[in-house]
C-alpha cells in the first residue's frame, strides 16, 4: 500500500516537475511547481512528518508561490515580450548543467552509502519531538538560521524604504 | 486480521457518514447564511429583506441557486480556458477541505457505540487550517488573471496581496494561543477550555487581531477590496456567470462559516458552556452549543458589514503591516511572559 503511494507521489512529482520546466507559459510553470510542491508534501506525510508536510504547504505553496504568482501576474510575461536566447548560448547551459548533474552524480556514487533510517518511533515527526531536538541537539544552528534570517528581514526593508540615506 | 478489516471498514463508513453530514450541513449553513445577510442587512437599514419566495422568504435560497444554474454559463473568448474553469471549483474545494479538523462536540452514542465528533484528529490541527487559508487564495488569483481583464487582474492582486499581510498577524496571533495551551490539537485546545475557562479572558488582545485578519481573509467588508464594486466593476469575480460565479460566491461563505467555529474553538470555549455538558442529549449538546456560538459571530461578521465602510487600499495594508503585526508581537510577547510567572 505504501509503496503503492509513494509510487503514484513520485511519478506525480516528476511529471509536474518536468511540465513547470517545459510549460511556455510561466504562470502555468507556477502553478505546475505547486503541484509538485503538493506531491513532496504527501512523501513528507508517508515518512510521518506531519509538521513538515504542513510548514511545507504553508511555507512554500501558500506564501512563495503566491508572491511568484503574484510577481508573474504584474510583469505578465510571455514568449512575445520575453528576450530569445540564441543557440549558442542554449547549448553552453545544458553543457555546463550537464557537466554539474555529472559531478553531483560522481560525488554520490563514492560516498559511503547512508544505511536506511529505521522506522522504529513513528511519533519521531511530530512537533513535540521536532521541537525538543531542535532547541536541544541543534539549538545553535537553528539560533544561527534564525539570525540569518532576521539580517534578511532587516535587509528588505532597508531595501523597501524609499529613499535610503546612508 | 479480518477483525481489524472489520474495525477499519466500520471507521471508514462511520467517517465517510461524518463528512456527508457535516458537507450537507456546511452547504446548509451557507446557503442560509446568504438569506440571513439579506434579513440582517434589511433589519440594520430598516427594511423587510426577502419576504416573497416561502413564509419569511425562507425559500429564497433556493431560488438564488436555481437562477444560478439556469443562467448562461459565458467564458470570455480572450481567457485562458482551463484554468477559467478549474479556479471557482479550486476556491470551492479549499474552501470546503478546511471543516475536517474542527471538533464538533467531544462524541456521540449512536446505537451504544461512542462515535467521535471530528473527522481528523490532526494533532497539528490549526496548522492544517491554516495550510488551507493560504492555499485558498489560488482559487482568486487564478480566476482574475485566467479571465483576462483588467478589473479581474487588479482584483485577484489586491486579494493576494491582502491576504499575505493578514496570514502574518493571524499565525503570530495564533502562536499565543499555542503557548498558553500548549498544544496544536484544536481537540484538546477545546478540551482545555471546559466551563468558562475560555481562552479569550487570557487572549482578549490575541482574539481582536484574529478578528480583524479572519474578516480580512474572507474578504468580507470592511475588507472587500478585491470586489469592491465602485472601483472594480466586480473585481475578481467580473467576468464570471452561472454557476462559476455561485461557487465564489458560496465558497466566501463557507469561508465565513469555517472562520467562526475556529474563532469559537479558539478563544470561545467550543462546545463548552457553562453549566451544560456537551454529553448531553447523547452527545448532541456540543454541537448545538457550538453551533449557537457560530451563528452567533456569522450574526458579528455581518453586523460589521453593514456597519462599517470599506477601507482605502492604503489603509488597509498600514493597518495590516504597521498595526496589527507590532500588537501581535506584543501579544506573543505578554504571552510569554505570563506563561513564565504562572505556570512556574
Amino acid at each position: 500500500m505504501t509503496l503503492y503511494i509513494f509510487l503514484t507521489l513520485a511519478i506525480v512529482s516528476v511529471i509536474t516537475a518536468l511540465l513547470m520546466v517545459f510549460s511556455r507559459n510561466p504562470v502555468h510553470s507556477v502553478l505546475f511547481l505547486i503541484l509538485t510542491f503538493f506531491a513532496i508534501a504527501g512523501q513528507y506525510v508517508l515518512l510521518n512528518a506531519q509538521f513538515l508536510a504542513v510548514v511545507h504547504i504553508i511555507v512554500y505553496a501558500g506564501a512563495i508561490m503566491v508572491l511568484f504568482l503574484f510577481v508573474l501576474m504584474m510583469l505578465n510575461l510571455n514568449s512575445e515580450t520575453e528576450p530569445q536566447k540564441s543557440t549558442m548560448w542554449k547549448i553552453m547551459a545544458a553543457i555546463a548543467a550537464g557537466s554539474l548533474l555529472l559531478t553531483l552524480t560522481g560525488a554520490l556514487r563514492g560516498s559511503v552509502q547512508l544505511a536506511t533510517p529505521v522506522q522504529s518511533n513513528p511519533r519521531v515527526g511530530l512537533v513535540e519531538n521536532l521541537g525538543k531536538v531542535l532547541f536541544t541537539d541543534f539549538v545553535v544552528p537553528f539560533e544561527i538560521a534564525g539570525i540569518l534570517f532576521l539580517a534578511a528581514m532587516v535587509g528588505a526593508v532597508l531595501v523597501g524604504k524609499k529613499d535610503l540615506k546612508l | 486480521m479480518s477483525l481489524i478489516l472489520l474495525f477499519t471498514t466500520a471507521l471508514l463508513i462511520e467517517k465517510i457518514i461524518l463528512i456527508s453530514v457535516l458537507f450537507a450541513i456546511t452547504l446548509g449553513v451557507a446557503a442560509y447564511s446568504t438569506y440571513g445577510e439579506r434579513k440582517v442587512a434589511a433589519f440594520i437599514q430598516d427594511r423587510l429583506g426577502p419576504n416573497r419566495a416561502g413564509p419569511f422568504g425562507l425559500l429564497q435560497p433556493l431560488a438564488d441557486g436555481v437562477k444560478f444554474f439556469t443562467k448562461e454559463d459565458f467564458t470570455p473568448n480572450a481567457a485562458e480556458r482551463w484554468l477559467y474553469i478549474l479556479a471557482p471549483g479550486a476556491f470551492m474545494f479549499v474552501a470546503c477541505m478546511t471543516s475536517a479538523v474542527i471538533p464538533w462536540g467531544t462524541q456521540l452514542t449512536i446505537f451504544e457505540k461512542p462515535v467521535d465528533l471530528q473527522v481528523a484528529d490532526l494533532n497539528i490541527g490549526i496548522l492544517y487550517i491554516m495550510g488551507f487559508v493560504s492555499l485558498g487564495v489560488y482559487g482568486i488569483m487564478i480566476g482574475g488573471w485566467a479571465s483576462n481583464n483588467k478589473y479581474s487582474l487588479y482584483g485577484a492582486i489586491r486579494a493576494s496581496s491582502q491576504m499575505i499581510s493578514y496570514e502574518l498577524a493571524m499565525g503570530l496571533s495564533i502562536i499565543a494561543v499555542i503557548m498558553m495551551t500548549g498544544t496544536l490539537s484544536l481537540k484538546e485546545i477545546a478540551a482545555q477550555q471546559a466551563g468558562l475557562n475560555w481562552n479569550i479572558w487570557y487572549q482578549p488582545l490575541g482574539f481582536i487581531i484574529f478578528l480583524v485578519c479572519a474578516l480580512a481573509e474572507c474578504n468580507r467588508a470592511p475588507f472587500d477590496l478585491a470586489e469592491c464594486e465602485t472601483e472594480l466593476v466586480g473585481g475578481y469575480h467580473t467576468e464570471y456567470s452561472s454557476m462559476k460565479l455561485g461557487f465564489y460566491l458560496f465558497a466566501e461563505y463557507i469561508n465565513m462559516f469555517i472562520s467562526c467555529a475556529v474563532i469559537a474553538t479558539l478563544y470561545f470555549g467550543g462546545y463548552n458552556f457553562p453549566g451544560v455538558d456537551p454529553g448531553w442529549l447523547g452527545g448532541f449538546m456540543g454541537p448545538i452549543v457550538l453551533f449557537a456560538k457560530i451563528i452567533f459571530f456569522i450574526f458579528v461578521f455581518m453586523w460589521i458589514r453593514w456597519t462599517i465602510p470599506r477601507f482605502r487600499y492604503d489603509q488597509l495594508m498600514h493597518l495590516g503591516w504597521k498595526s496589527l503585526i507590532p500588537l501581535s508581537i506584543l501579544n506573543m510577547v505578554l504571552t510569554g511572559a505570563g506563561v513564565l510567572l504562572f505556570e512556574n
